[in-house]
């Protein structure tokens, strides 16, 4: 059993046989990697040593302290919060192997090609085609709001392998080599004037057999792994009093009396006992997680963060008042990380935008809530027993 | 803010909670508050015995050694919190948190000890003679302080009707304890049915000074102001569950009315206020408990709680339809708490204001 002294020892003897001054970054991460000190609660060999998840705090805490270099978690979030918790629990002992250690260190960036342009809400009606030829799957195909594509040196994908069973049944999960020839990642422009996403394009492109990630068909299960890991990500930041959008606004109000107004001061108070009520849950969620009772209050988090982004990031551009009326750079850009807070106010206005659709729409996630956690009925279906190639679309 | 406020409920709390849901099954269904409420006994002081003798549950906030269980305001939110779900008629709130803060506040008076065991011990009722209105710090009416004796009225005092002493603010500073009987308490028609206020008026009623009213009046208020919160947790807890229950039950147009998709999302962001005034509610009563960011923790609590549980009964009360507008069915005894919490202890508006300076974003 790994305790927390017994890690933070683990850690410093690392750190002496590592001293993060004389080493290499990369050379760093990874011996950090096979040192079990990536993410604690994976297997031993797979960069953890099977300890709780909760232990990773103090393993990452001897590390800032040492003034260790970090992964660039921003950069590569989708293949730390989606990609790997699938590869975990789907993946072989050889994908596992082959996978991870680059990922976390990040020599190896992931993207997620899930949604198409036929296929949004209802991801699982999507139409990329995989079929089987030899050892390969011969894929062709649109995704649509890859964000990372043209960075990515690996993506996760769905397809559909199955045209003749219901639409949930005739999908397969793969891992895609994005420097395949027959993918063309095409950068798409967003309200903001960056493209931080993308569309890409599908031409026969090969995938070997070996780089299915579960059962042929059994890829819409394997999905909700990566989707859950999503909303956690996009919602369930730790953060800490005044953390996220309500820290600008709060800033500004302090430093630019001039601006103040007495409808904005009603308004800003009310957002920030809003943001720190929502922080209080995230918290709240966390200390759930330690003790072993998760609960289901985590469906929710991504819904109230998204209005928060919103309403915070629409208050600050009024706030400004004059200054609210500039924007900072509508330059077409393609950035490599992503950051809801990073720029200027209106951009965070006009990012946040995307905080309610990207990762499950408010819309869908009140259904889940509903449905899941409140037990109402569901939605009238009228495509759960019709094969998928005979959908109205 | 190094460390983070405790959110979760111990096993002891877990098991408290159980005990006290127990009781009020058996002894505080609806339709007794609804029938009780309209007699000249609002208050049930069977099941407040019940609780507060028998279960010892009015001590949980005084230490053993004055008389009390020595437990924290973490286990008094629970108890708030079942107290909420059944808008039991009981003045737990008032006696067992307001007056026992007021009291633990007056450490150096030998009278005000003994009232202090005298409440923990359920030998006694206590109400402080402070509108519910008031928020910690806010304007408190004082009474008259002449050759050892007190005069003048104090209005929206709650539980009052019950209470066995009064702890009351005179205009010398002092904070007095006054004998009910010595004092002319008249019912007031509530708001709130199930904790109705009551006038208070002394006419040269003897009292004894056992502290200074500033202090043990804010210090009080706080800490109802803070455990309030969990109150109102249990409210919209109720309404909540209630109403998704009914409407999964309910019929028209041939289907469950709880299917349709408008609906479901009024519920699924109701759930989300609830799931926020939990971990809010937490947060205050621990704060409470360890003494650590209590005056903002208590602050966000009630800024929050107040308008989360009136939302909560009003959407109850609009999703029940017609049969939720009616006298008979118990959401209104919820909704007019809700709404009556919504200003006791101070509205959302007084502790938003109180953030302003806490947290400097000062008004213009």
């Amino acid at each position: 059993m790994t305790d927390a002294s017994e890690l933070r020892r683990r850690t410093r003897e690392f750190l002496a046989a590592h001293p993060p001054a004389a080493t290499g970054r990369l050379d760093f991460l990874r011996a950090r990697f096979d040192a079990g000190l990536a993410w604690v609660h994976f297997p031993e060999g797979l960069g953890g040593l099977g300890a709780p998840r909760a232990l990773q705090a103090v393993v990452d805490a001897e590390l800032e302290a040492a003034g260790a270099p970090d992964n660039d978690p921003r950069r590569i979030g989708i293949g730390l919060g989606m990609a790997a918790p699938t590869i975990l629990q789907y993946g072989t002992e050889e994908q596992k192997r082959r996978f991870l250690k680059p990922l976390w260190t990040g020599e190896e960036v992931w993207c997620q090609l899930f949604s198409e342009p036929g296929a949004g809400s209802d991801l699982a009606a999507l139409g990329t085609r995989a079929v089987r030829e030899g050892d390969d799957w011969v894929v062709n195909g649109q995704k649509v709001w890859t964000s990372s594509a043209h960075v990515a040196r690996w993506a996760i994908l769905i397809a559909r392998t199955d045209p003749d069973v219901p639409k949930h049944k005739g999908i397969t999960y793969f891992l895609c080599d994005m420097t395949d020839p027959g993918v063309e990642v095409r950068p798409l422009r967003q309200i903001t004037g960056e493209a931080e996403f993308n569309e890409v394009f599908l031409t026969d492109v090969r995938i070997p057999d070996s780089h299915r990630l579960g059962e042929v068909g059994d890829g819409w299960r394997v999905a909700q792994t990566t989707l859950n890991n999503e909303r956690v990500a996009i919602g369930g930041m730790r953060l800490p009093r005044e953390g996220g959008m309500i820290g600008p606004v709060s800033r500004t109000w302090r430093e630019r009396p001039e601006l103040r107004t007495h409808e904005l001061h009603q308004r800003l108070l009310k957002l920030w006992v809003d943001a720190e009520v929502a922080r209080l849950t995230g918290e709240r969620l966390r200390q759930q997680l330690v003790a072993g009772q998760p609960g289901p209050e985590g469906a929710g988090m991504k819904l109230g963060f998204a209005r928060l982004n919103q309403e915070i990031s629409g208050l600050e551009v009024e706030l400004l008042g004059a200054e609210g009326l500039l924007y900072d750079d509508w330059t077409m850009r393609r950035p490599e990380k992503v950051d809801f807070t990073g720029r200027e106010a209106g951009y965070r206005y006009l990012r946040a935008k995307g905080n309610s659709i990207e990762g499950g729409t408010s819309e869908v996630l009140l259904n889940i809530v509903a449905e899941r956690v409140l037990g109402l009925p569901a939605e009238p279906r009228t495509d759960k027993d019709v094969a998928w190639k005979d959908l109205a679309r | 803010m190094s460390t983070q406020p405790d959110l979760l409920y111990s096993e002891e709390e877990e098991a408290l909670r159980g005990a006290v849901r127990d009781l009020l099954t058996d002894h505080c269904d609806a339709a007794g508050v609804l029938a009780r409420a309209e007699t000249d006994t609002p208050h049930d002081l069977s099941l407040w015995k019940a609780l507060a003798d028998g279960m010892g549950l009015a001590g949980l906030l005084v230490p053993e050694d004055r008389g009390g269980q020595g437990a924290t305001h973490r286990e008094a939110a629970v108890v708030l919190e079942e107290l909420g779900r059944a808008v039991a008629p009981v003045p737990y709130l008032t006696s067992a948190v307001v007056a026992t803060e007021a009291l633990l506040a007056c450490d150096g008076d030998t009278v005000g000890q003994e009232l202090l065991g005298d409440l923990a011990s359920a030998r006694k009722t206590g109400a402080l003679a402070v509108g519910l209105h008031t928020a910690a710090g806010g304007a408190f009416t004082s009474v008259r302080a002449e050759n050892g004796t007190l005069s003048g009225t104090v209005t929206g005092v709650a539980d009052a009707a019950v209470a066995d002493v009064l702890l009351v603010p005179a205009d010398d500073g002092g904070l007095y304890a006054v004998d009910a009987d010595a004092a002319a308490i008249t019912p007031q028609t509530s708001l709130d049915l199930t904790r109705p206020l009551a006038e208070v008026r002394l006419d040269a009623a003897p009292g004894r000074r056992i502290g200074d009213a500033g202090p043990a009046v804010r210090r009080a208020l706080r800490a109802g102001a803070g455990l309030l919160a969990s109150e109102q947790l249990g409210l919209a807890d109720w309404t909540l569950t209630e109403t998704v229950r009914y409407l999964k039950d309910r019929k028209q147009f041939n289907r469950p009315v709880g299917g349709f998709q408008a609906l479901k999302h009024r519920l699924a962001r109701l759930w989300l206020e609830v799931v926020n005034l939990r971990a809010a509610a937490r947060a205050a009563a621990d704060a409470l408990a360890t003494g650590a960011d209590t005056d903002v923790s208590v602050a966000v609590a009630q800024a929050y709680a107040a308008p989360a549980a009136v939302h909560a009964a009003e959407e109850a009360l609009q999703l029940h339809g017609g049969i939720g507008m009616t006298w008979e069915h118990p959401v209104h005894l919820y909704l007019k708490r809700a709404k009556a919490d919504s200003i006791a202890y101070g509205t959302a508006g007084a502790h938003r204001e109180a953030l302003a300076e806490l947290v400097d974003l000062r008004a213009p």
